[in-house]
């Protein structure tokens, strides 16, 4: 059994093997390599690499505290990463790396689009509006810079192609009715929904969903994989997700990487991580006891208790 | 009409009544009850101890009253309020002198207020009684405030609503206004002032109510304007002194000069804030207003420090002067407007002249904020004060939006510095203290974060009532304070606290009927 996982955690770090074969005719969407990120002394990623494919869905999985939000910080330029290259391939242009732009310009330029743990709407304005600032720079060039749009020349046109986008994610998501409430008039679930229909509104390559399941009843959480299949398959673009709830990550995931204690841990299909080794003993502890010596078991029996809380 | 409160609450009405008084006391005592007073040759303390002891006593009664509404005695309540104020009423119309030493304060407005805040009780009890009179003999309140909040805020939605409609009733009436029977100068001049803080209060909406950044020091931008200002249109600043020009720039040069430095002083108090929010950024304007304040007094070359720069000429009308030759020997090559128009030279004319040039700026500052919030920079300024993450991870550039709102703001703050200017004739670094900034950020807070109309109500409250009330001389700030706790109390979130959508879907029509369940 151990030497099956220290073969995964080898196949994980050079890459997974399906990855390699599909390297020949399609280039990964995003590669990660050798990511670390350390604060101060503490390591919350520790060399992870991995790709995610276009029109896939990759999730990303793990115990709390592996690391998962800080990959996706990174990402999304909220942390500059200590070390590794995180590439992104752009259709006729220069692939983008992530690291070293600037945290704004990874969602206008490489259009990344993420969103939030403990989701981020602008409660106050209209859920029109929310989708109409997410089209911001293009709206931005339009109206000259404000110097135009001022005195309201051929500005007009383009903020109802900006409505009309905002329309046609609203019927996505089913809220077209409720377009002019305010946005933190919707109960949760809707909200969680509107975020995604927000950051799609920015028109990304790459959308990174940091547990767009989390508080969701059974009901939502299927209407999110509906939602989330619909992005993949009409919109073409890759989806990364962090996810806990396992109903959504193995029936909608291409994809899957986990990660613990900030190293990549596994890294393959559904089928492969569900009976991968290592990710049962990351998230249902260890089993053979009867191979550790004595005193180690006896360390163990006294704190083990304590110590899947103390992760941090 | 028994009084029966049961016995249980008894001790509580008494602690009550007892802290109230206590607390008019200690307020009082010292604002009130002692009173410095000039005499020939030195000061005394002039003890006005009736005066403490009627507000106590008016605190006992009104305390009573609510106490008394609460348990449901609207009827006592109406009764003798509306005896009081009938009473109040009856010796301010008709009593002679010997009557009126009798009421409390010697402040006539006070009496009025007194007689009206009496009459506002026994009309409100009245109203209550009659309401809670047909459902149910002694409803408890509670649901009250809330219905009245509710009220406020359906007022407010409905004005926000119909801004354009009262906004162009509120133009009309701007513009007619110096021609009104009856106007004076006196009432001119205060109008201009209401106008210029109202243009301030427009200007610092756009950086605390839209972009949500907290700027104590606002009066910075007021000030860089209007010495941008002076150092140009005065005849006697030192920097054209310097220049060797004996006369100064026009207004009309000067003006969007004045509004471009302040910008850029904007933009220079930007940077090093950005990474700053709420209380630490609030901290960090409030020493730029310093700042700026006492390089003024200090940089004695360019500024003439405490001293000031005068002679400040009002702005020019079709290339003419309004002066009048009599103030200035240095205009006699120059042609006045009145002579020009072959009319005599009043001052009345003058300050048309300066009402109608704030009026229009002031209207311009409103122009530019109602357009630019359908734009997308208005709308990234509101989405920034919303959630700044969330803008990044949309790709809005934060440093950017920032400095626009910071930049925006304090340009039309150096517009109505400019005007300051040459309204007063005169600047110096007295006119620009923190009190200042603070009575800006006030008219914004009290009129609601972002309402423009709220705006125009606020500086009516802060500015043009005081100036009316001035019979009350020191009474004044108390009153003044006293009012705004009340409207903090009552309206938390400022007079006309409502945010219109800058953008709808379905239309008005639409949302008044489906959207009333949201």
């Amino acid at each position: 059994m151990t030497a099956a996982a220290g073969d995964s955690v080898m196949n994980g770090s050079t890459g997974n093997g399906s990855a390699a074969n599909d390297r020949a005719d399609r280039r990964p969407l995003l590669t990660v390599e050798h990511l670390t990120m350390r604060f101060g002394g503490l390591v919350a990623i520790d060399d992870v690499s991995f790709r995610a494919e276009d029109r896939k869905i990759t999730a990303i999985i793990g115990p709390n505290g592996a690391g998962k939000t800080t990959v996706f910080n990174c990402l999304t330029g909220f942390y500059k990463p200590t070390v590794g290259r995180l590439t992104l391939q752009r259709e006729g242009r220069m692939p983008a790396y992530l690291e070293r732009m600037e945290g704004f310009r990874i969602a206008s330029e490489a259009r990344v689009a993420r969103t939030f743990q403990n989701i981020r709407l602008f409660p106050k304005m209209t859920l029109l509006e929310n989708l109409v600032v997410a089209q911001h720079n293009k709206l931005m060039r339009a109206s000259g810079y404000t110097v135009r749009g001022l005195f309201g020349f051929g500005y007009g046109r383009e903020e109802q192609k900006a409505v009309e986008q905002a329309r046609y994610w609203l019927e996505q998501i089913g809220l077209v009715d409720r377009a002019d409430d305010d946005a933190d008039s919707l109960p949760y679930g809707d909200q969680r929904r509107l975020e995604i229909a927000r950051a799609m509104c920015t028109e990304p390559v790459l959308l990174c969903l940091d547990e767009p399941a989390a508080g969701l009843n059974p009901r939502e959480s299927a209407d999110l994989n509906a939602l989330l299949t619909f992005i993949r398959n009409e919109h073409r673009i890759g989806i990364l997700l962090i996810e806990h709830d396992m109903s959504v990550v193995m029936q909608i995931s291409d994809h899957i990487v986990v990660l613990d204690y900030g190293r990549k841990i596994s890294d393959g299909d559904p089928e492969f991580v569900r009976q991968d080794p290592a990710v049962i003993r990351a998230y249902l502890g260890e089993e053979e006891e009867e191979d550790l010596p004595d005193i180690v078991r006896q360390d163990l029996s006294a704190d083990g208790a304590g110590g899947g809380g103390d992760r941090p | 009409m028994a009084v029966n409160i049961p016995p249980a609450d008894r001790k509580g009405v008494l602690i009550e009544l007892g802290g109230t008084a206590l607390v008019v006391f200690a307020l009082t005592v010292s604002l009130v009850g002692f009173h410095i007073k000039d005499i020939s040759g030195g000061i005394t303390l002039d003890l006005r101890f009736v005066d403490v002891a009627s507000a106590v006593a008016i605190a006992i009664v009104v305390r009573g009253w609510l106490i008394l509404m609460r348990h449901g005695h609207y009827r006592i309540v109406t009764v003798s309020a509306a005896a009081v104020a009938v009473l109040l009423i009856v010796s301010l119309l008709f009593g002679g002198a010997g009557v009126q030493t009798w009421l409390p304060f010697k402040a006539k407005l006070l009496q009025w207020l007194l007689a009206i805040l009496s009459a506002g009780f026994a009309v409100g009890s009245a109203v209550r009684m009659a309401r809670e009179g047909r459902p149910a003999g002694s409803a408890q309140d509670g649901a009250v405030p809330d219905e009245q909040a509710a009220l406020m805020d359906r007022v407010s939605a409905q004005v926000q609503r119909n801004a354009l409609w009262i906004g162009a009733i509120l133009f009309l009436a701007a513009a007619v206004f110096p021609f009104m029977p009856g106007v004076n100068l006196q009432y001119l001049d205060i109008a201009v002032l209401v106008l210029t803080y109202i243009m301030l209060g427009w200007g610092l909406n756009i950086v605390v109510g839209l972009a949500g950044l907290l700027d104590l020091g606002y009066v910075a931008f007021y000030a860089v304007g209007a010495y941008s200002f002076a150092l140009f249109a005065s005849p006697d600043s030192p920097l054209l002194q310097d220049l060797g020009w004996t006369e100064g720039v026009s207004f009309w040069l000067c003006l969007p000069f004045a509004g471009l430095m302040a910008a850029l002083a904007g933009v220079a108090l930007g940077f090093p804030v950005l990474r700053l929010r709420g209380d630490y950024l609030a901290i960090v304007t409030l020493g730029f207003g310093e700042m700026i304040r006492v390089t003024l007094l200090n940089f004695y070359s360019l500024t003439k420090g405490p001293d000031g720069i005068s002679n400040i000429p009002p702005p020019s009308l079709l290339g003419y002067s309004t002066q009048s030759k009599m103030d200035e020997e240095t205009l006699e090559n120059t042609t006045e407007f009145h002579t020009a128009m072959g009319w005599e030279f009043d001052q009345a004319d003058t300050t048309i002249l300066l009402y109608f040039v704030i009026l229009a700026m002031a209207l311009a500052t409103n122009f530019f904020t109602v357009r630019v919030r359908k734009l997308p920079v208005g709308r990234a300024w509101e989405a920034l004060r919303e959630d700044e993450i969330a803008c990044r991870s949309l790709g809005i550039n934060p440093t950017n939006t920032k400095l626009t709102a910071f930049g925006f703001g304090a340009m039309f703050g150096g517009f109505a510095g400019s005007f300051f200017a040459t309204r007063q004739t005169f600047v110096s670094p007295e006119s620009f203290t923190f009190i200042e900034s603070a009575v800006i950020l006030a008219i914004v807070v009290l009129g609601g974060f972002g309402s423009q109309i709220g705006v125009v109500v606020a500086a009516f409250l802060l500015i043009g009532l005081p100036e009316i009330f001035r019979e009350l001389q020191e009474y004044r700030m108390l009153f003044f304070g006293g009012s705004m706790v009340l409207i903090m109390l009552w309206r938390p979130a400022g007079l006309l606290a409502h945010r219109e959508p800058t953008i709808r879907m379905h239309g008005r029509r639409a949302r008044a009927s489906t959207g009333s369940g949201g």
